[in-house]
Order: C-alpha cells, then sequence, then structure tokens
C-alpha cells in the first residue's frame, strides 16, 4: 500500500517507527497531489515551502525524542494536514473561495489551526470550498469546481468539498471543515470520509472567516473514526477570545474507541425515511440500523415533528448572519477593491458587484430582506421561534435515547452542473443536516454502503458512490458518537476502500 | 398661536476603560492613526467580540446613579450601515434589551427644580474616523482611515422628552456631565468628544397631548453649540409653524461658524440599520450580587453633597451647588474643611480667591498650587491673630504664584500683624495730635470719623496693625 493511501493513525505508527520521515511523508503527498489535482482541484493555494519547512522541524522534534520517551510525540507531530482556505493562517493567503478576497493574507492565525500548529502538524495547503462556505456542491467557488475522486463528473459536495477531496485522494491525511447546514457532513458522505461536526462551541470560531455565526461550527475530515477522533481532540478546545466557546475540558476521544454499544439506545427519527429518499440510500442506512441492533444496541423510533421547518427557518436565519457578516467586504481596509470607482458608493457597490458570486449575492439580499425594518417579525423573529422548536424536538427525543440514526443525505453525490439552475433543489440535499446546526448538536457523518453504479453515459459505466449515514448525539456528547461510530466501523469495510484515480 | 418646545436628548458617553469594549486594545487619546488597533477592532474576517467586563461595571454605575433598573439580561445587537469608519459594517450596540431602562436627573434652572425621566443608557462601541487631510503629508487627494477609536467604548444615555427649553438641556446635560465625572466612568471632555450629544426636537402647540413633528440635530460637542443650535432650531420651526408651514421629520446638522443648522437626511434617506441580536455575543445576564457590588463602590453624587454641605456645613443653596458642581472641587473643599472647620470661610475663600485665580491663569481645580491643607493654614493665621484678613488677601497671591506655605511667606516678607498695643498707642497719640480738626468733630458726635483714623494707623503701619486692637485704642483715646 502507499504511504498516501494510509491512514492518520497507521502514519503516526510509521512515525513512531522511524520507518518514514516526516519529510518523506510531504514529499510523498506532494507528489500525489501533482499527479491528482488536474483531476480534482481541490487546492487554491499550496504551501509546499512552508510545509517542507514544518516537515523538517517535526523530524527534528521527533529525532530529538529518541533518547529517554521516543514516542511522546503527538499523534499529529509530521504529519500533512490541510485548511480549508476559510481558516486563517497568519502570512498565507486565505481565499474563503471568493474573489473578494483573492488578494487577501491573513494577517493572525486562528485558533484552531494554532492548537494544530502546536501539535507540530504540517500545513500542506489551503482547500477549495463554496465561496463563503456558501453551496453543497463545490460549485461556487471562485477559483473552480472541485471534482469527486469516486467520479470526476460529480460534485463532492459542499461546502468543505476541497477538503474532503483532498483526503479522499491522498493528498493529506486529515483536513479541517466546518458546517453551517451540512458542510462537513455532505462531502464526507459523498467522498466516503469519516466527518464530525462537534457541538456549538466546542471549537473556537476565532479566525475562522463567519458565514452564520450562530451556526457555524468547525470539524475535521478524515479516513476513519480513529483519525476524527485524533483530528477533533487537537481541533478543540475553550478559547477566551471566543465568547460563544465552551468552557469545558476536551475529552480524549481515542480513549471512547472502545467497539461497544451494548447498552445503548439508537433513535431511529420517522421524520428521516420520506419519500425523496433514494431507495438505495434507505437501504444502505436500513442495514447500519440492523447491523446495530446486532452489535447489542437497542433500536426505538423517535419522532422530531418540526423536521420540516428546519430548511426554510435555516434559509432565513443563515442568510440573515451573513448579510450581516459580510458587510465588511467593502474594498476599503483588505481585499478586492475595484480600480474604476470614483466614489464611496461606486466603490462599494462596483468591489461588491464584482467581488461575489451569485449565491452569495442571492443570500446577501435574502437576509437583507428578512432584517429589514417592517418584515423582521415576520421573518428572523418567526423563524428562531421555530429554531427553538426544533431544538425542543431534539431535548424530547434524547430523553428517550442516547443517539439518533439517520442518512446524511437524500442522495449519493450528484452530476455536475445537476443542480445548478435550481437553488432550492440544491438547498433540500440539506434536509437531513441542517437541523442539527439549528439545534447547535454534534453529528458525525460516516460511511455505510456503496450505490451499485452501474451503466451511463461513460463506456466504463457509473462507479459505485460512497452512502453515508449520520449519527446525532445530545450536546457535549461526542464521546457517545466516536464510540457507536467505532463499534460501527470494526465490524464493516466500507472505509476502507479508497477511489481509484 | 404660542407653541411649546419638546425636547429629548442622546448623551454619549466616552467610558474610561483602558481598553476598548470588545478587544484588549488601549483606548489612549492622540496615538499616531491606527496604532491602537488589532483584528477584531479592525473587522479582520474571523475576528471574534469578547465583551470587557469594566464596561459593564461602568454602564451599571452609571444605571445605579441615575435611579435605573439593571437588567438581570440584556442583549447586543448589531446596527448595520455602511460607512468606511465603521469596520466591520455594523456597529455592536444593545438595542431592545438595554442594560438600563428608568431613572431621571433633577435640574435646577432659574432656582426651579425639575425632573427629567431617562428611557434607557445602553452600552455600544465607537466607530473610527476619517482624515480628511492627510496627518503628515497633508495631502487632501484621498480620505484616510483611522480605526483608533473604532471600539472604545460608550454609553448613550437617552431621555424622555421632558426638556422645554435650551437652558433646560443645557442644565440637563451639565448635570449628567457632573454625575459621569463623580463616578469617575468619563472625563467628561467635549472637545476631545468624549461626550457628545443628539438633541430631537419638535414644537406643539400650548396644551396640546399630541408631539410635533420632530427633527434631529446630530453631534454637538459643546454647551455654547448645544445651546444656539436649540434655540436656532425652536425658533426656526416656530416660524415655520406661524407662517402656516409644515415640519419635515429630518436629521440636521449645527453649523457653528453660520450658527444655523442644515439638512443632513430626511427620513425616507433615514438608514434601516436591520438590528438583530449579535449572534457572536452571549446574552449579558447580570447576578444581583454584581450590581450590589457597583452599588458598594459608589461614590456620593453631586447632589446628595450638596444637599449634604447644605444642612451639616449651613452653606447656601447657591454656594453649596457651585462647590460640588465637579467632584474635585467638593474634594478640595472638604479636605480644607477636615483642617479648618470653618465652612463659611472656607467656602467663601474658595469661591472668590481661589476661583478666581483658576479662571485667570485657565487651570482646573486639579492644577491648583495651593494645597487644601496650605489654604486652610493661611485661614489658621487669620485666627491666630498673625496677619490681617487684608494681608491674608496678599498673602493668598504670594502662595498662588509660588506653592509656598502661609507662615513661610509671611516671615519672609515680614508680614506679621502688629499687636503691640504700646507701639500702638503711640502711633495713635501722634495720630491724633497731628489731626486736631479731625478730633474734635469726631467728639462732636461724627463717629463716622473712626475710619479715617484707622486708616491713618494702617498707612502708618502698611496694613499690618491688628484693626480690632486699632478700634478699641482710638476710642478710648478719642473719647472726650
Amino acid at each position: 500500500m502507499t504511504l498516501h493511501s494510509l491512514t492518520l493513525h497507521e502514519i503516526h505508527e510509521k512515525l513512531r517507527k522511524r520507518e518514514v520521515s516526516s519529510v518523506e511523508l510531504t514529499q510523498a503527498v506532494l507528489k500525489q497531489i501533482a499527479k491528482t489535482e488536474d483531476k480534482i482541484h481541490a487546492f487554491i493555494t499550496l504551501t509546499e515551502e512552508l510545509a517542507l519547512a514544518q516537515a523538517k522541524q517535526a523530524d527534528d522534534l521527533i529525532q530529538k525524542n529518541k533518547g529517554a520517551s521516543p514516542n511522546n510525540f503527538a499523534p499529529l507531530t509530521g504529519i500533512p494536514i490541510a485548511l480549508k482556505d476559510i481558516f486563517l493562517m497568519k502570512g498565507t493567503r486565505t481565499t474563503c473561495g471568493s474573489r473578494i478576497l483573492s488578494n487577501y493574507v491573513a494577517p493572525y492565525t486562528a485558533t484552531s489551526v494554532d492548537n494544530l500548529l502546536k501539535d507540530h502538524a504540517v500545513i500542506i495547503g489551503k482547500l477549495n470550498m463554496d465561496e463563503f462556505a456558501m453551496g453543497s456542491s463545490n460549485e461556487t467557488s471562485h477559483f473552480g469546481i472541485c471534482h469527486n475522486p469516486w467520479d470526476l463528473k460529480r460534485i463532492p459536495g459542499g461546502s468543505s468539498g476541497g477538503s474532503a477531496a483532498a483526503v479522499a485522494a491522498g493528498d493529506c491525511f486529515g483536513a479541517t471543515g466546518t458546517d453551517t447546514g451540512g458542510s462537513i457532513r455532505l462531502p464526507a458522505a459523498f467522498c466516503n470520509l469519516v466527518g464530525i461536526k462537534p457541538t456549538y462551541g466546542r471549537v473556537s470560531r476565532y479566525g475562522v472567516i463567519a458565514f452564520a455565526s450562530s451556526l457555524d461550527q468547525v470539524g475535521p475530515l478524515a479516513k476513519d473514526v480513529t483519525d476524527c477522533a485524533i483530528l477533533l481532540k487537537a481541533l478543540a478546545g475553550h478559547d477566551p477570545r471566543d465568547s460563544t466557546s465552551l468552557n469545558l475540558p476536551v475529552p480524549d476521544y481515542t480513549a471512547s474507541l472502545t467497539k461497544d454499544v451494548r447498552g445503548m439506545t439508537i433513535g431511529i427519527p420517522k421524520e428521516y425515511f420520506v419519500e425523496g429518499l433514494d431507495p438505495e440510500i434507505e437501504k444502505a442506512v436500513r442495514t447500519a440500523i440492523d447491523h446495530y441492533q446486532k452489535l447489542g444496541a437497542k433500536i426505538i423510533k423517535v419522532s422530531l415533528p418540526h423536521t420540516t421547518c428546519a430548511v426554510p427557518t435555516y434559509y432565513i436565519l443563515a442568510p440573515a448572519e451573513a448579510s450581516s457578516n459580510l458587510a465588511r467586504y467593502d474594498g476599503i481596509r483588505y481585499g478586492f477593491r475595484h480600480p474604476e470607482a470614483r466614489t464611496l458608493l461606486e466603490l462599494y457597490t462596483k468591489s461588491r458587484t464584482e467581488g461575489f458570486g451569485p449565491e452569495v449575492k442571492r443570500r446577501i439580499m435574502l437576509g437583507t430582506y428578512v432584517l429589514s425594518a417592517g418584515y423582521y417579525d415576520a421573518y428572523y423573529l418567526k423563524a428562531q421561534k421555530a429554531r427553538t422548536l426544533i431544538r425542543n424536538d431534539f431535548e424530547e427525543a434524547f430523553k428517550q435515547c442516547d443517539l439518533l440514526l439517520t442518512p446524511v443525505a437524500p442522495t449519493a453525490a450528484w452530476k455536475i452542473g445537476e443542480k445548478t439552475d435550481d437553488p432550492l433543489k440544491m438547498y433540500l440535499s440539506d434536509i437531513f443536516t441542517i437541523n442539527v446546526n439549528l439545534a447547535g448538536l454534534p453529528a458525525m457523518s460516516l460511511p455505510c454502503g456503496f450505490t451499485k453504479g452501474g451503466l451511463g453515459e461513460s463506456p466504463l459505466g457509473e462507479p459505485p458512490l460512497p452512502i453515508g449515514m449520520q449519527l446525532i448525539g445530545n450536546h457535549f456528547k461526542e464521546e457517545t458518537i466516536f464510540r457507536a461510530a467505532f463499534a460501527y466501523e470494526q465490524a464493516n469495510e466500507w472505509h476502507q476502500r479508497r477511489p481509484a484515480l | 398661536m404660542s407653541y411649546e418646545t419638546v425636547i429629548g436628548l442622546e448623551v454619549h458617553a466616552q467610558l474610561l476603560t483602558a481598553t476598548k469594549i470588545f478587544c484588549a486594545c488601549s483606548t489612549r487619546f492622540g496615538a499616531a492613526p491606527n496604532e491602537n488597533s488589532c483584528p477584531v477592532c479592525l473587522g479582520q474576517p474571523g475576528a471574534l467580540p469578547v465583551l470587557n467586563k469594566k464596561v459593564v461595571d461602568y454602564a451599571i454605575r452609571a444605571g445605579l446613579a441615575i435611579g435605573c433598573t439593571i437588567a438581570k439580561k440584556s442583549i447586543f445587537a448589531r446596527k448595520n450601515y455602511f460607512y468606511p469608519d465603521l469596520p466591520k459594517g455594523y456597529q455592536i450596540s444593545q438595542y431592545e434589551l438595554p442594560i438600563c431602562t428608568g431613572g431621571a436627573i433633577s435640574i435646577t434652572v432659574n432656582g426651579e427644580k425639575k425632573t427629567i425621566r431617562l428611557t434607557r443608557i445602553h452600552m455600544e462601541e465607537d466607530a473610527g474616523k476619517l482624515l480628511h487631510e492627510h496627518p503628515t503629508t497633508r495631502s487632501k487627494e484621498a480620505s484616510w482611515v483611522d480605526l483608533n477609536r473604532a471600539g472604545v467604548p460608550l454609553i448613550e444615555i437617552v431621555s424622555e422628552p421632558d426638556l422645554r427649553s435650551a437652558e433646560e438641556a443645557v442644565a440637563y446635560l451639565k448635570t449628567l456631565r457632573s454625575i459621569l465625572m463623580y463616578l469617575d466612568i468619563c472625563d467628561g471632555n467635549m472637545e476631545e468628544g468624549s461626550l457628545r450629544c443628539d438633541a430631537n426636537i419638535s414644537l406643539k402647540p400650548s396644551g396640546a397631548e399630541k408631539l410635533g413633528t420632530k427633527v434631529e440635530i446630530k453631534n454637538m460637542n459643546s454647551f455654547r453649540h448645544i445651546e444656539k443650535a436649540i434655540a436656532y432650531e425652536v425658533q426656526r420651526q416656530e416660524e415655520a409653524l406661524q407662517e402656516g408651514g409644515k415640519i419635515v421629520q429630518e436629521t440636521r446638522l449645527w453649523n457653528p461658524e453660520k450658527e444655523v443648522t442644515v439638512p443632513m437626511r430626511s427620513k425616507e434617506e433615514a438608514h434601516d440599520y436591520r438590528y438583530f441580536p449579535d449572534p457572536d455575543l452571549l446574552p449579558l445576564l447580570i447576578e444581583d450580587s454584581w450590581v450590589t457590588a457597583m452599588h458598594q463602590h459608589l461614590p456620593e453624587l453631586p447632589t446628595a453633597k450638596r444637599d449634604r454641605f447644605i444642612s451639616e456645613h449651613q452653606l447656601s443653596p447657591v454656594d453649596a451647588e457651585t462647590l460640588t458642581s465637579s467632584r474635585d472641587l467638593a474634594n478640595y473643599y472638604e479636605a480644607c474643611v477636615k483642617v479648618y472647620p470653618d465652612a463659611k470661610k472656607v467656602s467663601n475663600w474658595i469661591l472668590t480667591e481661589l476661583l478666581r485665580e483658576l479662571n485667570n491663569s485657565g487651570r482646573s481645580i486639579k492644577q491648583c498650587p495651593i494645597k487644601p491643607e496650605r489654604l486652610a493654614g493661611l485661614l489658621q493665621l487669620i485666627d491666630q491673630g498673625t496677619i490681617s484678613g487684608k494681608i491674608a488677601k496678599t498673602v493668598f497671591l504670594e502662595m498662588y504664584k509660588t506653592g509656598e506655605p502661609a507662615d513661610k511667606i509671611v516671615s519672609r516678607q515680614g508680614l506679621t500683624q502688629v499687636s503691640d498695643t504700646g507701639a500702638l498707642e503711640k502711633m495713635i497719640e501722634t495720630i491724633i495730635a497731628a489731626n486736631p480738626k479731625e478730633t474734635e468733630r469726631y467728639r462732636a458726635g461724627n463717629e463716622k470719623l473712626i475710619a479715617f483714623f484707622v486708616g491713618q494707623v494702617m498707612k502708618e503701619t502698611q496694613g499690618k496693625a491688628n484693626p480690632q486692637l486699632i478700634n478699641e485704642i482710638l476710642r478710648k483715646k478719642l473719647k472726650p
């Protein structure tokens, strides 16, 4: 097996045994990127020089540890990781997938990235994403579409599509993502990865470009549950610079990986198995449910009656916050400034007109509208009330069970261009993930099967596509999710499949 | 028709915290452009606000001093608008649930006492400022942005429309300013913009219930401008109404050179700020213990102090009012009284001699060269008979000039009072002998002439004679 197809924890073992150096590893990954990037376009910026320097440093550190306690280095030390281009890293271009930030060099580093750097991870580059994280397909990036490594004609999912594609393609051993309405879980499902959106406040948002502040949460994408646990442990923690950050100790998530789900109650919300759900997806998820029963978990039916309110609620609240969060991109202090503006108003309108893409503009307009005097009560305030109802639904459900199990998306990855002309159709792809953000809960997407594939336009036919399932936990119960996910993963092999590239 | 003026004021007070409201940048005035800035106050992508607890302390103090209700839960909101000096494209302020509501301030205008109710006090961040001339090159070809002020904490104090004239508005502002300064939460420096005021002015037919159309005058920063602007605006509106015209709802600016208000924007151009709760900040929950702690640190406020000076020190209301107009002046007075308990005498010396000299030299009481104990020392010298009251005034001026203690000046300049009875008796006998006509007239019943003789003695002793003693001896010697 080639280096780049190994998992993060497997690589850590190799570094410990000195079977490979971080520099060799970094070079191997850069080679893989060079080989695949033309096809996939997962990166916006490569930080090759920085990565090699960091790898050299990590090797020095590992060598130094050779004496008394030879294996005493963090699991991320020397391991190439990539960042969604929404994370600020000092001195590095951070575009957020937008033309308006196409020339923006970050003046400081995000807390979560600092946490990775403290563990001496190697940062290999900045990953492609939907512009300002708005989109479910990675087609709104100013820097071009990212392709799904499992089928290059298809999207990798959004908005952390570059993160998912890069990890799946072996361009890095883990990536950071952000999840506002499913932006970690959807691409994880579409690229056969494990991705977790932690409890709101678990990971600092400081230095992560805001889309919708009350929904955004940082999380990792990785090849398996163990990698995901290692990455989340590194990213998480209280940050005094983020007022919404939780002041709670971070558990060692790898300690929760015990294979055991006996005594656990898993709720199946009936509202998630409805018309529009692709039969192949439903079958895979139901098989996983049966599997949990075999492993000793108790399966019960639950109801989340306000599930159908989630999409409209989300598409009021998220654009409202976005319209305000994106006001700072005005061409005055940084980022793209229109060269021909002669008056202040012209500077604003021309810079923003040409700096933002259509999806971002659509949401700014929508958000501006719902916050306007006279409409606030009818839209924003009402959506806040609906959000409370959705949150209460979950609270009720978690009185009966430890976890909820649902599909991640109604379909597998769709073809590039398939939904771009119909925003509403695109918005519905997030129907199973959005609720979790509105409630601030932790949720993971993990592989649970593949579509059959079959005859398509291509002479080789359509390749099988990954299917993901979602485990939703109560607030701060990431450990329960990890425990259940690991138990399933140990008994299945879906996560071991790699795309043919 | 006669009209009644209705005025409500919105006062912005800059708080005296060392750091900004949502980051750790300094609030120091006068730094080089953008020196006091960080990703948070520059509105850099990804930056997040963290509330400075000191700002809340100060807002609670202001609220308690004014008798407001302190909200157990208050919320920060975003006020969205575009302007180059507003880095985030929104100002973090409070909207629906401010930290303080209610309360009132008493003012006295022309001897009449009046209570002005408050609507609310809320916390917010200041914006930056634009420089239309480059600070070093003096170039005017572009405008520059200085964000040192962006994120400096403010409280906005909003009154009910209870004010009825420009004089009342100024009295209210002066009282409010003195309260804030007493609390040590605002330096009250209007020139540097630490205290700014917007006025909402409308006129209604006398006795009418319904308020007239209001006009807002923005951003005034001196008592004189405020008084003139309001007076001008009241007159402008009254003339328009008398001529049968209508007042349009608009925002106006005061032009201090031309002494007129000019339109800035109309109601149609008014901003829709699209307020909503800031999702980056959690609701601010204030426990009773916090409020109690702030209560314990509350200093005696001007009104209470004034009342105490009247009742305990038997000062006149006017004197007490002046002495309490500033906390530093009141402190000075109290420090004097501590050493020299004759309050009336202390108050007289401060209000006449000291304030005159301070005014003449353009100094504040804080810069007063005479320490309170030394002023008390001077008064003690008078009581001891060492110097006369008249000489004391000369000594006082020298003290003001040099800062030296009174006794040092007195002994150095040989100003000690002549109280030697024998010497005075001889001198008076000589004077009586030298002025037979006046002596005769006095003895004939013209007692007013005693002043003439006193004057002669003073002239002879260069003012150093003890006047009481002179009087005694003169009356004895002049007896027929």
